[in-house]
């Protein structure tokens, strides 16, 4: 029961996924929407088990005063905040224009926002001096590297003229072929590894997921 | 009392000070109200505190690393909440409900019960003895994807880009005297269409060589390797031209809010 059972589902909705794509009628199209909203709305129960960790994860390490303990008390109050406003606009929350109340976007736009892409852009730093070490031209394949990289970063020089034209085409030219000659290589590997996992889940080969008894 | 922490005293009031200044100047200007100009100081401090990671891991750093993780989870809860738990399941099970969220009643429809329990055997998860139902909810998530991403992959990233490889090798091809008497280098033309086309078809052979490990890197198969990598360190060196490109325009945007929204340094 708790672990035939799951085994048992998995097989049997992997199967109903794969067939119903090769009768594609109205019972199956009908069938594959339902499970893939199904898929989202189970996702949601599962957001909430995530928050829930969360919360007693914080919650422990300020129990326990652990070196940093007062950190996750930010964590604890932003969480806080945006569950707040995020559901106590109650009723008229949900409408047209979407997710309304004046703190929550602004919550978002002036926390989530800022904090999310300093980070990114933080690795334009650490990139660089990672260029620095790595595109020391020692070899040809560095070489070749450093030349790719520095074509396409250069063509949005705007100060190049009519190199920059012929930069732009050549950037256009490696995008185009080269990279997606070897891009198509990666996907063609990771498309045989994606259909070799996937027969693994549904033979019951895999089990990770199952977790421990 | 040591060095270091009368140090983190007087940054710690320095910022303090610096940035209810901020806030004060800001608001007294036309056009901001206290709200605004609050909101953009604070997200010019959470900007400063992520920057500072810069110098080294530091408290500052460490706040605002801890503020995101938990705003953005309630945010995302809160999206997912109202988007498909209020938008999808409830006009399908309860009249009742609808109303009171205001969203439009689309029926009663017994199958959408079925996430519904599945979503409650996920949250048994967190009880001891009841733990094991929670798999139910997994496997059915895990199954379904199986299934479909089986097929997925198997049409979109197998299927289409082999067949996308076999490509003309030689395009337009109207015999040898109209070859050489329009010959051209520019990148419409036959001679560029074709190399482009051999590039890919030799490109993606060799890239998938180099991938190949069940048989030693020797002979005809090692040189076709090493002209595996030639396409992949191109590839990856664009990759890494792009990312870099990206990478700095979110930091130009980041000072333009800097300079521009907080301090208002540039007009």
């Amino acid at each position: 029961m708790k672990r035939q059972v799951p085994l048992m589902l998995v097989f049997t909705l992997a199967l109903v996924m794969i067939v119903q794509y090769f009768v594609p009628n109205d019972f199956s199209l009908d069938t594959n929407e339902f499970l893939l909203k199904w898929i989202i709305i189970i996702g949601i129960f599962a957001m909430a088990l995530g928050i829930w960790s969360l919360i007693r994860v914080s919650y422990e390490k300020i129990r326990r005063r652990v070196p940093g303990w007062q950190y996750p008390i930010a964590t604890l109050l932003g969480l806080a905040a945006m569950i707040v406003f995020g559901f106590d606009y109650g009723r008229h929350f949900y409408t047209q224009e979407g997710l309304e109340n004046y703190m929550f976007i602004h919550l978002f736009q002036y926390i989530i926002i800022p904090i999310q892409a300093t980070m990114f852009s933080l690795l334009a730093f650490y990139i660089a001096s990672a260029a620095y070490r790595a595109f020391r031209a020692r070899s040809v394949l560095a070489t070749v590297l450093l030349l790719a990289a520095l074509i396409v970063m250069l063509r949005f020089n705007p100060y190049l003229g009519t190199f920059g034209v012929y930069l732009e085409k050549t950037t256009s030219w490696l995008l185009n072929v080269p990279n997606l000659a070897a891009k198509r290589a990666i996907i063609i590997g990771l498309g045989l590894g994606a259909v070799a996992t996937a027969l693994k889940v549904m033979l019951g080969i895999e089990r990770a997921y199952l977790g421990r008894d | 009392m040591n060095n270091s922490r009368i140090w983190s005293i007087v940054i710690f009031a320095a910022a303090v000070l610096i940035f209810g200044l901020s806030w004060i100047i800001i608001g007294s200007q036309a056009g901001h109200n206290l709200t605004d100009a609050f909101l953009v100081t604070v997200a010019a401090f959470l900007t400063l505190s992520i920057l500072s990671f810069l110098y080294k891991d530091n408290p500052y750093y460490k706040f605002a690393e801890h503020l995101f993780v938990g705003v953005s989870a309630a945010y995302w809860m809160s999206v997912g909440f109202w988007s498909t738990f209020v938008g999808n399941l409830l006009p399908r099970i309860s009249p009742s409900l609808c109303t009171y969220f205001g969203v439009p009643y689309k029926g009663f429809d017994i199958f959408f019960f079925i996430p519904l329990i599945l979503g409650v055997f996920l949250l048994m998860r967190l009880s001891s003895k009841m733990g094991w139902l929670s798999r139910w909810s997994l496997a059915f998530i895990v199954g379904t994807t199986a299934g479909l991403n089986l097929i997925r992959y198997l049409r979109s990233d197998f299927i289409s880009q082999v067949s996308n490889t076999f490509v003309p090798l030689v395009t337009d091809w109207r015999g040898i005297g109209p070859f050489f008497s329009d010959f051209s280098l520019s990148i419409t033309g036959q001679f560029a269409m074709s190399l482009s086309n051999w590039v890919i078809f030799v490109g993606v052979f060799c890239g998938l060589i180099y991938f190949f490990f069940s048989k030693e890197h020797k002979g005809a198969f090692g040189y076709a390797s090493r002209m595996g990598i030639w396409v992949l360190m191109i590839t990856f060196g664009a990759s890494f031209g792009y990312t870099v490109m990206g990478r700095v325009s979110l930091l130009v945007g980041r000072l333009t809010f800097l300079f521009h929204d907080w301090l208002g340094l540039v007009k």
